[in-house]
């Protein structure tokens, strides 16, 4: 068997192994020792894959199929007959529905066609699975660390009455990481709906972790909409089978749109449930409920990504139809919405989360768009975006359990405070809309690749993007504002977190010098093998872009000059200053205490009334796109 | 054609010198207007000569840097312009520049810059969809976002972007922070947002300050003229009318509520700019 087929088995079971061994460890100790292992294995597994010579392949597995494919089914069966239970034991009649819908699908689907669903190929490397494998051993890898960490924190700390089920949330997360990885490596459709049945699942037990009310029911809502993506998924494979005689992923790329238009609206239909996009995005808000990692791992930067992964696989086949403008449509509705719900609120942990919705949205309108130049500006979104929300999402947990409060306002004089978590979320927030690379990638390569297929769509990200600026821009003057003198926290932090933190500052930025090379060595290949030609960065504003970086980079350096030739003064506060600026002396020698506080619209906007804009908006786009499949 | 270096040593130099008149004729042509006689020509000159002269004076040992930043960032972006590069990157410089400055003044910490900087990010927010608009438009006439082939095209851009240029005209007053856009810093530091933006800035980065908005408008103007391009007279004559237009509004106008310069402004970027760019793109 060849090596890179090996690497790609190991990185899908060994996580998995090691998953089901983490379930049975109750020892601290231990589980860290196995955790921080398997994580470096991972972590060299899927560096060594990336820089293997010409690891561009489709591989021939070496197993019986009758019993692989048997012991798959079997796998099926177990989960479709635990989401039954589940959906029995909570009422939801809609759960068991969708379920019984699809499981039923698939179980005749086998049993009628079993032995002729054979792939040539089950797995298959590419440079844009290679990406997202880097993502998910690199990023994932660093939350895993970090999780050790933060839920010992989060147990014996800050919620001692959430019961202690450590075993149970480091299995899943690793069975989701191997998953994760099959994903992305699988050309067998059959494969690649099993892996994103494990992913879905992973994600409900993990949104209901804490067994709060809420978290069941936000898990239950989560796994509703995305049964509903797999029930699209179960209907593509059946459609693209009967019509092509073929269950192999590349097979369906490489097709006539005649033919696959109608299994690619359907995978798109999949991919948006599971990138939450509008109308579907309640439930990625909702997943908020879980701990932190599982926020930044599950729900920021790579089990949503598996969507929009698909959304930019079917690109080719759905470029320039009806489909195609309604995937786009939804994107840019959901980003605009996304971008503005993402003002109207304090919390940090839902400010990332409208702020992931949003950018799953940029990325769905360039696969919606669908031409080499906006799938080339999409990739390169998921990969920053990968990195730079993570970071951010890690940090907020970090601030979470030293300031008890995941409130923005909350985090006035962080930068004093905890001064290094402080400067890491400005650079993970500089990496998702400043210079070079939040700017470059979110507008300039998508506004380009939009104008060029068709401008009308960018009205959207123009209107999207500003909203973005102003929701960025307030947080990070909020960090940096100092109203009283502070008191320090205690910041001290464990050393899978310290590990995950630097190690995502320094990815960020390096990400941020070295992207041009991601660009040439990963994503343009990709795309100029499916479209045949491919976008890049002109030389002159590549060289623009790194003075703008430099800027960036620069200012810290002032700080060299800090305090020096300055006379200090209170702020000027219309009355006179009582304790060094911290209240003054009003009317009616009232002493008042200054508060900053940053807007939210909430009289201009309204978080439920966006929402609901966007859900009726984004459900007749939905419908006008199956009537455009279909008919 | 001017060689590129010696283009740019032009704007650097002369920039701040066109601004800074521009601004001394806008003192006294805002004093004509009231039935003053207004301060001399060269006023702003001398009174950043003075401000440069103070001492330090600062709520927060960083703040000024951010000012600086902003400085550099403003200069580029004209660079950027004049140089004739990519339309777009030029945006994306000369917002990079406006958060430097919003930075600094949340840095300051001061009630009053507090207000004036979340009020300049909503004119930020208000200005940005029109302006991408703009150069969107401007792309779609010309086939290219580089400056330098913008303003060799043919035809007159205005031509066939009325509603863009109407909008652009629109998101210009905001860019000037003049009434009834003067949300974030007021120029008459009596009034309940004091100085705004600028309140706890003072001394040498005042000064700054104000050195960036003479580039920044020359800026500006010159991206007036790019709408007139292949008749450079009539360019240069709209602009500076542009900016008689501008002085004008300020001192017929009040300052409107932040709402309402927000809706207005997006409302002017949907039908004026989304408008124009929906008839050419049919039009195709």
């Amino acid at each position: 068997m060849h090596v890179v087929m090996t690497l790609v088995l190991a990185l899908i079971l060994v996580p998995i192994a090691a998953g089901l061994v983490l379930g049975v460890i109750r020892l601290d100790a231990l589980r860290k020792v196995v955790v921080g292992v398997v994580t470096l294995a991972v972590f060299c597994g899927t560096l060594a894959l990336a820089a293997w010579p010409a690891p561009v392949d489709s591989g021939v597995v070496p197993f019986n199929h009758y019993w692989l494919n048997l012991g798959m089914l079997l796998v099926e069966i177990g989960m479709g007959l635990y989401v039954i239970v589940v959906g029995v034991r909570s009422r939801r009649p809609l759960i068991v529905a969708l379920m019984l819908a699809q499981g039923g699908l698939m179980l005749w689907f086998e049993l009628t066609q079993g032995p002729r669903l054979e792939a040539a190929h089950d797995l298959f490397v590419d440079n844009f699975s290679l990406i997202m494998a880097l993502i998910n051993g690199v990023v994932g890898g660093g939350i895993c660390l970090y999780a050790l960490g933060y839920m010992r924190e989060y147990h014996e700390v800050a919620h001692r009455d959430v019961p202690d089920r450590r075993p149970f949330f480091f299995a899943l997360l690793f069975v989701f990481m191997g998953a994760m990885f099959g994903l992305v490596f699988a050309n067998n459709l059959m494969w690649l709906f099993l892996f994103w049945e494990i992913t879905t699942l992973c994600s409900f037990l993990l949104i209901g972790y804490t067994q709060t009310p809420e978290a069941r029911r936000n898990a239950l809502r989560a796994l509703v909409m995305n049964l509903a993506g797999g029930l699209a998924f179960a209907l593509a494979i059946v459609w693209f089978h009967e019509k092509a005689d073929s269950i192999e992923l590349q097979t369906l790329i490489a097709s006539k749109q005649s033919l696959a238009l109608v299994p690619a609206a359907l995978l798109c239909f999949a991919g948006i449930t599971k990138s939450a996009q509008l109308p579907f995005s309640s439930w990625l808000l909702g997943a908020m409920v879980a701990p932190t990692p599982v926020s930044a791992l599950l729900h920021s930067s790579t089990m949503v990504k598996a969507g929009v992964y698909l959304v930019l696989r079917m690109a080719p086949a759905v470029t320039g139809t009806t489909v195609g403008l309604m995937v786009a449509l939804v994107g840019g509705v959901t980003f605009v919405i996304g971008s503005m719900a993402a003002i109207t609120t304090s919390e940090a942990k839902r400010v990332l989360a409208w702020s992931t919705v949003a950018n799953l949205g940029l990325i769905v309108l360039c696969g919606g768009i669908g031409t080499g130049e906006a799938v080339w500006a999409g990739m390169l979104l998921i990969v920053f975006h990968a990195v730079a929300k993570c970071l951010l999402f890690l940090c907020v947990g970090v601030v979470e359990h030293k300031l008890h409060s995941r409130d923005i306002e909350a985090m006035s004089g962080l930068v004093v405070n905890l001064p290094r978590v402080a400067v890491m979320m400005l650079v993970g927030m500089a990496g998702m809309f400043l210079a070079p690379f939040g700017m470059l990638i979110s507008k300039w390569a998508v506004l380009k690749a939009v104008v060029d297929a068709s401008p009308l769509l960018s009205v959207f990200i123009v209107f999207g993007s500003s909203a973005t600026l102003f929701f960025w821009v307030k947080w990070m003057g909020k960090l940096l504002e100092v109203v009283e003198p502070q008191r320090r926290v205690k910041g001290d932090l464990a050393l899978g977190e310290s590990i995950a933190l630097y190690g995502l500052s320094a990815a960020t930025f390096l990400a941020c010098l070295f992207f041009p090379l991601i660009s040439s060595r990963f994503i343009e290949p990709y795309v100029l093998s499916v479209y045949g030609q491919t976008a890049s960065l002109g030389q002159g504003n590549l060289l623009i872009m790194t003075i703008m970086m430099i800027f960036v980079l620069l200012f810290p350096l002032s700080f060299v000059w800090y305090g020096r030739g300055v006379k200090v003064v209170d702020a000027y506060l219309g009355g006179a200053n009582v304790r060094s600026g911290v209240g003054f002396t009003g009317s009616a020698s009232q002493v008042q205490e200054v508060n900053l506080h940053n807007y939210y619209f909430r009289g201009l906007l309204d978080e439920a009334g966006l929402s609901r804009c966007g859900i009726i908006g984004c459900s007749i786009v939905l419908a006008v796109m199956a009537a455009a499949a279909f008919v | 054609m001017i060689s590129l270096p010696f283009r740019l040593l032009i704007y650097l130099i002369a920039g701040p010198v066109v601004g800074g008149l521009l601004a001394g004729w806008d003192r006294r042509i805002s004093a004509r207007m009231q039935s003053r006689r207004g301060p001399p020509i060269f006023q702003p000159f001398y009174d950043v000569r003075k401000l440069w002269q103070k001492q330090s004076i600062v709520v927060r040992r960083s703040q000024n840097f951010y000012i600086l930043f902003f400085l550099l960032l403003v200069i580029f972006t004209g660079a950027l312009f004049f140089a004739g590069s990519d339309l777009l990157l030029v945006i994306f410089a000369l917002t990079l520049a406006a958060i430097f400055f919003v930075l600094g003044a949340y840095k300051a910490s001061s009630p009053y810059s507090f207000i004036g900087a979340e009020r300049e990010l909503i004119q930020m927010m208000a200005y940005e969809p029109m302006i991408l608009l703009t150069a969107i438009g401007m792309y779609m006439v010309t086939k290219s976002f580089y400056v330098h082939d913008i303003a060799s095209h043919a035809t007159l851009l205005v031509l066939a972007l009325p509603g863009v240029f109407l909008g652009f005209l629109y998101t210009l007053e905001i860019k000037f922070r003049k009434s009834p856009f003067d949300l974030s810093s007021s120029h008459h530091a009596h009034q309940e947002l004091v100085r705004g933006i600028t309140t706890e800035f003072s001394g040498r980065a005042l000064a700054l300050v104000e050195i960036a908005h003479w580039y920044e408008n020359v800026f500006l103007l010159g991206w007036v003229y790019l709408f007139f391009a292949s008749s450079p007279l009539l360019g240069v004559a709209v602009s500076l009318l542009v900016f008689v237009l501008v002085i004008l509004t300020d001192n017929v106008f009040a300052r409107l509520k932040w709402q309402t310069a927000l809706r207005s402004a997006w409302v002017v970027a949907a039908v004026l700019g989304f408008g124009n760019i929906l008839v050419l793109s049919l039009l195709r």
